[in-house]
């Protein structure tokens, strides 16, 4: 994954030292929290093979997370432009509600290809909201948060539909291949695909110029509402593909409660990792990164007993001290 | 009617308009709704919600954003539930340490806005997280409230003619709007925050206190989020973690269907009052319907939200081509 990190400037600098990477900061913080766990929760870096499947704190930290890398993906992208969608965890309802209700009669090729269709019709509303009618992004992907939801319940009757077959739709989400979760190498190829996208075409590069400059990137020639269109849609699909993982892992669809405040959590991770809530700088190995702090931070939080909705605080105040170390107040103040 | 279009406040009176066309409505498809009690219901169920968006539209106007405030009446109504029930302390007491906590809350998350210049999104966002985890860490169940002060204020109906009746959490939100009002349209503070919201670098310019104003508007939301919380425990008569999930988009739904334009310098407290009622009388047809399932109001805020959004848009697109 590492290499995989995107064209960055400071990367190209063969000077630079190891502590002022861009994943050096998230890289330590994960470090550290592993450190807190194993010291904490007995048992905590124990792997077994029970059954050809591999077992342990960390695996299940792996595939847990999985959901929250699809959607922290996206988010990078959405960020690095500048823009914000906090319609994910809205899209995650809806695509796994779609598949819920169809696999039953229609089997799963089509629900899997239903579920992220929908996602993919939000993603195109999103994109046309915050490109082509110009709404500021926050509220073009809030109207998809309120309405999605009702919509996702106005599929479901209001009810938690269960799936009980075929047993293949509880692949994706709770599946093993080569001994280890589905979910991992799901996460593994999306981010693949994403990083030679980014990497290997002009891309990443055109949205690093969005996001630092929107009118000179138009000046220059870039497509900017085109680009902007694309990673809204991206983001929406990457939501749609979570969606998919969480009802297979659950086996049903929640259209209240799937997804519940994972914008938020997708929004932490990419911050975590060094991307800039201002634009123009990302990293989306850094946002993995970011995701996998959030869930080590949980399951340790569970594993240590302590209320689970201490993590809220813990979450907060992680935020505040990411953004404020991030600010421009200590550049000028250094200057 | 091309003047018509053209004037900013257009959405603002499509707001009022709509409010007209859902009453006339409902008056003609259902027996009952007619009646001036059903009015004043809108009013007392939605109390807490014109408070929060009076303190949202002076939020939005200054051109920022608060997505905290739905945590902090729930912290409010958690914090004055353990002091009262938990800790003893006279009700008179715990609603001026709430309302003073809430008030500072708001000030802190602009104090963190304006020095260190971040988005006031991530920001609010963070203190979302942070207050509704904190109201988990005071209980995370329900503690029931029964303070003699809070069950009487529950329980008091003030008539008004023919048997309809008020209850003090709506006079109490009308006196907020009423107090708003007068601070955005009658005090140097209120005109600031216009400016502030139209340009910020011009009025930093002009030589208008930013920080300052932008710290008090923060402060002024999180007070009327934690009166929202007061009065909520009044109607709710406990204090609970899960209370009012979701009422940020509520309250800055009803901002912007108020005729409030989101990137701030324009727009009506008083539409604060218009936008509730337009929220609060979608929930009444839907209840009174009967047919109609409860996320049924979700899709028709949202399908609201879009269109005054696009018009809004549309709007300020014209008037720059003009």
């Amino acid at each position: 994954m590492k290499d995989a990190a995107l064209p960055m400037p400071t990367q190209r600098v063969p000077a630079t030292p190891l502590w002022r990477h861009p994943l050096a900061r998230p890289l330590a913080a994960l470090a550290l929290l592993l450190a807190v766990a194993a010291v904490f929760v007995p048992g905590f870096f124990h792997l077994e093979i029970k059954d050809s499947h591999l077992y342990g704190s960390l695996v299940d930290i792996l595939n847990r997370a999985a959901p929250l890398m699809l959607a922290a993906l996206g988010m990078t992208l959405v960020i690095a432009t500048r823009g914000i969608d906090v319609s994910v965890g809205a899209v995650v309802a809806i695509a796994g509600t779609v598949a819920c209700v169809l696999v039953g009669s229609h089997g799963l090729a089509i629900a899997f290809a239903a579920a992220l269709g929908a996602a993919l019709l939000c993603g195109l509303w999103n994109g046309l909201l915050v490109s082509v009618l110009g709404l500021q992004p926050i509220i073009a992907t809030l109207i998809l948060m309120v309405a999605g939801r009702g919509l996702a319940q106005l599929l479901t009757d209001g009810q938690i539909i269960t799936v009980y077959e075929p047993a293949s739709f509880f692949w994706l989400g709770a599946g093993h291949l080569l001994g280890l979760p589905v979910s991992i190498f799901v996460v593994a190829l999306v981010a693949g695909l994403t990083a030679l996208l980014m990497s290997r075409t002009a891309l990443g590069l055109f949205i690093q110029t969005v996001g630092i400059n929107p009118v000179a990137a138009r000046l220059a020639g870039v497509r900017t509402a085109a680009i902007v269109f694309f990673v809204y849609v991206y983001c929406s699909l990457g939501a749609g593909l979570a969606g998919l993982m969480i009802s297979s892992n659950i086996k049903s669809a929640d259209a209240n409660n799937a997804g519940l405040l994972l914008e938020l959590d997708a929004i932490l991770a990419v911050t975590l990792g060094g991307g800039q809530l201002s634009g123009g700088k990302f990293s989306l190995a850094g946002s993995l990164i970011g995701a996998l702090i959030i869930q080590t931070l949980t399951s340790t939080i569970y594993a240590m007993g302590v209320p689970p909705q201490v993590t809220m605080v813990v979450k907060a105040v992680v935020v505040f001290a990411v953004c404020i170390s991030q600010s421009s107040f200590w550049s000028r103040k250094s200057a | 009617m091309k003047r018509l279009l053209s004037a900013p406040s257009f959405t603002a009176w499509v707001s009022v308009a709509l409010m007209g066309v859902l009453f006339a409505a409902g008056a003609t498809g259902y027996t009952g709704f007619a009646s001036t009690q059903v009015v004043l219901n809108l009013l007392i169920d939605n109390a807490f919600l014109l408070v929060i968006a009076v303190g949202m539209s002076f939020v939005i106007l200054s051109g920022g954003i608060d997505l905290s405030v739905g945590s902090v009446l729930a912290l409010t109504t958690m914090v004055a539930a353990w002091l009262l029930q938990v800790a003893q302390w006279p009700a008179e007491l715990v609603i001026v340490i709430v309302l003073l906590g809430g008030a500072a809350f708001g000030a802190l998350q602009g104090l963190i806005i304006h020095v260190f210049k971040l988005q006031a999104f991530i920001v609010t966002l963070a203190g979302m997280f942070l207050a509704r985890g904190l109201c988990f860490l005071i209980s995370v169940d329900s503690i029931t409230i029964d303070a003699p002060l809070f069950v009487t204020l529950s329980q008091t109906q003030i008539p008004l003619f023919s048997g309809a009746f008020l209850s003090p959490g709506a006079l109490m939100a009308l006196a907020v709007l009423g107090a708003g009002l007068w601070i955005a349209h009658c005090t140097a503070f209120g005109r600031t925050v216009y400016a502030l919201g139209g340009n910020e670098a011009s009025a930093l310019m002009m030589g208008l206190p930013v920080g300052r104003t932008k710290i008090a508007v923060y402060g002024l939301s999180g007070f009327c989020a934690s009166l929202a919380g007061l009065l909520f425990s009044f109607y709710m008569l406990s204090g609970y973690g899960q209370h009012a999930q979701g009422v940020e988009l509520d309250a800055i739904a009803a901002v912007v269907i108020g005729g409030t334009v989101l990137t701030g310098g324009y727009g009506y407290v008083a539409g604060a009052l218009s936008g509730v009622l337009v929220l609060g009388l979608i929930q009444t047809l839907i209840a009174f319907d009967g047919t109609l399932s409860s996320w049924w109001t979700k899709i028709v805020i949202g399908a609201l939200l879009f269109v005054f959004c696009a018009v809004q848009r549309l709007l300020s697109l014209k008037k720059a081509g003009a």
